[in-house]
């Protein structure tokens, strides 16, 4: 199949919001290689007629009541903030608008 | 004096239901195990220490007032930093989660200490569950009781270790692809990798969703199901438990120690990962396990899983695109790791990137680009719909499989532990100590691992795999505990007593032939 | 910032034709979140209703909300839409400080519902058919406020601060087909679209429907087909269209914008754009690119929903009227002309009206007071209409006009009582004594009066002076403090200027 590039995988580091030096895109870049041919086999036998299965056993219609269930308290939710003012998340400025 | 860090759970649990022995004694004895080895063995993250006491004497006066409790009670038990503890930082193995402080309780260790245990500590693993040698831990490996220079596996090193070590009699783990399993065989021990859905993932660290299960780590299939009756059940906070009432798993195991438990019992042999190009040893003593099934009356059946040739390639194709997915909350936003760009402008796509380049290893970047891959316009067909499309042929596989069979069985790992660093450059190579652990959890039926004897060539352990069909676990432990019976009675004692004496600053390896 | 060109409309119709597509997203007005147990509330303390799986804190996973499902349900039938026999979760996955988990738990493959319609009717008449492609179920992201930089925006910015307490609020996004045909209707077929997607949920009951409040935000997609040409021009996105009225200007400016672009030989860039209410104007946003790679996947931590057919049929039973069939209804009931009739939908006072006339008032009486007095006196005081008075206390208050125990001046202080609390309109009338004097004997006394006190009236009256008479009839207007037909008033004072001194 495709090899995996320096060039994809620095995209997929983007993508991923994962900042990798030069020397790990490299090193990655030679890894994911090998690793992406070994898992290609998968397409050996995943043909048309195959479904996927995406959940071990088949569950359906999981459903809560809508009924109010008590939340954390403001500090709780806090806690561990690495940054705040006073009961909100504090961030650095956001470059791009979604 | 018995040394309490020697008894089995449910011995210990009867001592503490008699008043024979307090919690805090127990709890004490093994604080101080832990003392005794840990420098060394390096199971523990965290050690409760002083709460611990103060668990252990509440339970005591509870017990002294009358209170009815649990069956277990009083017992200490280990718990993988892989799940949420509310007094204790949980950090999954991870720099980026260091020293964080989750705001509640995962589920199941809310259920462990509505029963009474102790909660000793927090256990290492391979950071995010992602590995089987607990070699990625950013804190530092776990070394394997049996040979201090070698894995303890992983990625649930940590809670294996503990209990082969004596430091805990139980404890928590949690397994994706073998993280329960495969420690349990290279330390000789027990661990189970429940039903898909039949243990809550509430407050467990996600790694893989769907391949993802909470089990219990022991010394004994009867402990393990008594771990298991306290963690298992239908969970409303989590959407993919089941809502089955289990049978007790503990009765289940003492069923298997009636007479004639294995008699006509069809245990099936998976061709395909039957110990053909393992280790000697490895090969040999499951060999003799069957033989020993035989003689008590199991039948042994060849089967055939022709997709289980597909499923590591599966797996490391579904593990990392879910894993992605999962790990993009570590963001340095709400909780955890930040850390600002070296120079440039700090923005906050930029703080993300800094802080999940600083706080994140290599496998877990490994996993997390190969996943965003997998995902990608353009590949995911080829890759992560056709990973998808080959765990439904598995499932076919094994559904065939019990068809003929009640019981599929596989030697748990390849290998015996191997030394630290030797399978590190190639990480192929340590993807396949998972080669037959990973069906199961592809397909999302229970697995046990338990002790089937030391390697001649090494004195090292060797694990073997029983796999039951979904929600059948119950059988695992009548199988299991019946095995267990069989091999203890030919050895005289058990595995584990034969591990090297690690306060003794002595190592040795057992004597060649020895069991 | 420099203004973009924008070409006449009309030319810009003459050359091109406009291609329309619409996403609203409308909240739902569930007591709990999509995925949690936390309370789904407007206005709450910041981070005051999160838990671990709406805060994407390590461990937590999340739990479908059964009401959510059945207003999506609902949702789906009233457009006419099929309702999916397996419909599954999805992520989409991307990163951005108000969504906690860093993906949003949506759907992809499977909506709930999909393939439907929406017939809407514009204010000259003409019924638009627009298709429905899906509607799907998604959660809402957290609020971000950008602080230190200009108007709040987020270019500039110091820091921005998150409050996750609607990270996780229900949503159903709604996606049309593409609207060919729209000519130069679809700068209205934008807003009336959207009034009706409204209109329908706030009938079905499932949104509190305000637009000002974010319950139903709408996304405008717009391109330009060559007059001639079978290619589709290349579509922006307008985001930010906060009110009806924005929708349609927001619809007629891309239209022009891009009408100068194309014609000037240019190409239109692929992406989303934000619309300025207070210029009237559309900027660039982020234009696409890979990095919107969403990654889409089934969501592994849920399970399909598989809604029987017989909970959808009973779902089904449940539905209100459409509007479209209840505006004909009213329509033909009342009589009314097609303005009049679009007066009182645009206030949002169908419902209103509707119970005045149930109450017994005439359809103009009801029309008048709603869209009139009560409207003003709403408008005043930054309230809705609905909340100042009762359609029953309308209703008297129209009866006793009829009965002319009022008069229409009367009325509105009688009004403004019965708003401030002091009970019926027949209450107001007692206790202010506001009654209508009818006693012919009373005025006469009263013209007499004013009469003798500006004795050169009479004779202007009598030479057809009109004012003269107004300043006579003012006077005992005055001095009857209002309560006095004045119209009576005038048959009398002409009455004496008519007889002989």
């Amino acid at each position: 199949m495709s090899e995996i590039t320096a060039q994809q995988v620095a995209h997929l580091a983007n993508l991923a919001r994962i900042d990798l030096s030069q020397e790990e895109i490299e090193s990655l870049t030679s890894e994911l290689g090998q690793i992406v041919e070994a898992v290609a086999k998968v397409q050996e036998v995943a043909g048309p007629d195959v479904p996927a299965t995406s959940h071990p056993l088949p569950l359906t219609n999981v459903f809560r009541e809508d009924e109010v269930r008590p939340s954390l308290t403001v500090e709780q939710a806090l806690a561990a903030a690495p940054d705040r003012l006073d009961d909100k998340f504090k961030v650095a400025p956001i470059l791009d608008e979604e | 004096m018995t040394d309490l860090t020697r008894l089995p759970a449910a011995t210990l649990a009867g001592l503490l239901a008699s008043g024979d022995v307090s919690s805090v004694e127990a709890t004490r004895a093994h604080l101080d195990r832990i003392d005794a080895v840990d420098a060394d063995v390096h199971a523990f993250l965290h050690v409760a220490g002083d709460k611990a006491l103060a668990t252990a004497e509440a339970i005591d006066a509870r017990r002294a007032a009358g209170d009815a409790l649990g069956p277990l009670a009083g017992v200490p038990v280990a718990i993988k930093d892989v799940l949420a503890t509310a007094d204790m930082p949980s950090t999954s193995g991870s720099k980026i989660l260091e020293g964080y402080l989750p705001p509640y309780d995962a589920t199941v260790v809310a259920r462990l200490r509505a029963a009474g245990l102790v909660p000793l500590g927090k256990t290492n693993m391979d950071e995010f569950a992602m590995g089987s040698s607990t070699e990625h831990s950013a804190y530092g490996p776990t070394r394997n009781p049996w040979d201090l220079e070698r894995i303890p596996g992983g990625s649930g090193g940590g809670s294996a270790a503990a209990v082969s070590a004596f430091e805990a009699p139980l404890a928590l783990g949690s397994d994706t692809g073998g993280s329960i399993r495969q420690p349990a065989a290279v330390t000789g021990s027990v661990g189970v990798k429940p039903t898909y859905g039949g243990v809550s993932r509430y407050g467990a660290i996600s790694l893989a969703s769907s391949l993802d299960q909470v089990g219990p780590v022991s010394r004994t299939v009867l402990d393990a199901g008594l771990l298991h009756d306290v963690i298992g059940g239908h969970d409303p906070f989590d959407s993919t438990s089941l809502t089955d009432t289990w049978p007790s798993m503990a009765d289940a195991a003492r069923a298997g120690l009636v007479d004639g438990a294995l008699r006509g019992v069809r245990v099936g042999v998976i061709k395909e990962i039957s110990g053909d190009g393992y280790q000697a040893g490895v090969k040999q003593r499951f060999d003799e396990s069957l033989a020993m099934l035989e003689s008590a009356g199991a039948e042994i059946v060849e089967v055939s899983a022709p997709s289980f040739e597909y499923a590591v390639a599966a797996y490391y194709l579904i593990l990392p695109a879910e894993a992605s997915s999962n790990l993009a909350r570590f963001d340095s936003v709400r909780f955890g790791l930040r850390v600002d760009p070296a120079d440039g402008p700090v923005t906050v796509e930029r703080v993300m990137a800094a802080t999940r380049d600083a706080g994140f290893g290599p496998e877990v970047k490994r996993r997390i680009i190969l996943g965003t891959y997998a995902l990608s316009a353009g590949y995911y067909d080829a890759y992560y719909g056709s990973a998808q499309k080959v765990r439904t042929l598995i499932q076919r596989d094994f559904s065939a499989a019990f068809e003929k069979v009640d019981v599929l069985v596989s030697p748990s790992a390849p290998t015996t532990a191997f030394k630290f660093g030797e399978k590190l450059a190639d990480p192929m190579a340590m993807y396949l100590n998972d080669v037959t652990t990973i069906p199961a959890n592809l397909a999302g039926v229970p697995g046990m691992g338990l002790p089937i004897g030391l390697a001649p060539e090494d004195g090292l352990p060797v694990g073997l795999q029983l796999m039951a069909p979904a929600r059948a676990d119950a059988r695992l432990y009548t199988i299991g505990a019946a095995l267990e019976r069989l091999l203890e009675e030919k050895w005289g004692h058990s595995l584990l007593s034969q591990a090297p004496d690690l306060s003794a600053s002595e190592m040795f390896a057992s004597e060649e032939g020895a069991v | 910032m420099a203004q973009a060109e924008l070409m006449d409309f009309d030319k810009a119709l003459e050359l091109f034709e406009p291609v329309l597509g619409f996403e609203v997203h409308v909240e739902l007005n569930t007591k709990t979140k999509m995925f949690c147990g936390c309370a789904n509330e407007f206005g709450s303390g910041a981070n005051t209703n999160t838990c671990p799986t709406c805060l994407g804190l390590p461990g937590g996973l999340p739990q479908v909300n059964k009401k959510a499902i059945e207003s999506s349900i609902r949702l789906g039938l009233a457009l006419d839409c099929q309702i999916a026999e397996t419909s599954t979760f999805a992520r989409k996955n991307y990163f951005y400080p108000d969504t906690a988990k860093n993906f949003q738990t949506s759907q992809y493959d499977e909506p709930i519902a999909f393939e439907g319609s929406v017939t809407i009717e514009l204010e000259n008449g003409r019924e638009v058919v627009v298709a429905i492609e899906r509607a799907h179920m998604e959660e809402d992201a957290g609020k971000l406020t950008h602080v230190g930089g200009a108007t709040g925006r987020i270019q500039g910015a110091d820091y921005s601060l998150v409050d996750y307490n609607r990270g996780g609020v229900p949503l159903v996004e709604i996606v049309t087909k593409m609207i060919e045909g729209a000519e130069a209707d679809a700068p209205q077929i934008g807003s009336m679209y959207v009034r009706t997607i409204r209109d329908i949920v706030k009938g079905l009951g499932v949104s509190n429907a305000r637009m000002e409040e974010g319950n139903v935000r709408c996304d405008a997609n717009v391109s330009l087909r060559p007059r001639g040409s079978g290619k589709l021009g290349t579509r922006t996105e307008t985001k930010n269209v906060n009110s009806l009225r924005s929708v349609e200007r927001a619809v007629r400016y891309e239209i022009q914008r891009q009408a100068a672009i194309l014609a000037a030989g240019g190409e239109i860039i692929q992406e989303t754009r934000h619309w300025h209410e207070d210029t009237g104007t559309t900027s660039a946003g982020r234009p696409k690119s890979d990095a919107d790679d969403y990654r889409y996947f089934p969501e592994p931590d849920l399970v399909p929903v598989a809604p029987s057919r017989e909970w959808v049929e009973e779902l089904r039973g449940t539905l209100p009227e459409a509007p479209a069939a209840r505006r004909k209804r009213l329509t033909a009931d009342w009589g009314f002309t097609v303005l009049e009739f679009q007066d009182v939908a645009n206030a949002d006072l169908l419902d209103e009206v509707e119970a005045t006339v149930a109450a017994g008032a005439t359809p103009a009486a009801a029309r008048k007071w709603w869209t009139g007095e009560i409207a003003r006196l709403a408008n005043a005081q930054g309230v809705s209409a609905s909340t100042l008075v009762s359609a029953t206390h309308v209703a008297q208050l129209a009866q006793l006009v009829d009965a002319g125990t009022l008069t229409d001046r009367l009325a509105r202080q009688v009004l403004e009582g019965v708003v401030a609390g002091e009970g019926s309109p027949q209450d107001v009338v007692d206790l202010r004594g506001l009654a209508v004097v009818s006693d012919d004997g009373a005025l006469i006394a009263a013209i007499d009066d004013a009469l003798a006190a500006q004795p050169d009236l009479l004779a202007k009256i009598r030479d057809g002076k009109v004012q003269a008479a107004g300043a006579v009839i003012g006077a005992v207007m005055k001095a009857m403090k209002g309560q006095a037909d004045a119209a009576r008033v005038r048959e009398l004072v002409l009455e004496r200027a008519g007889s002989s001194d």
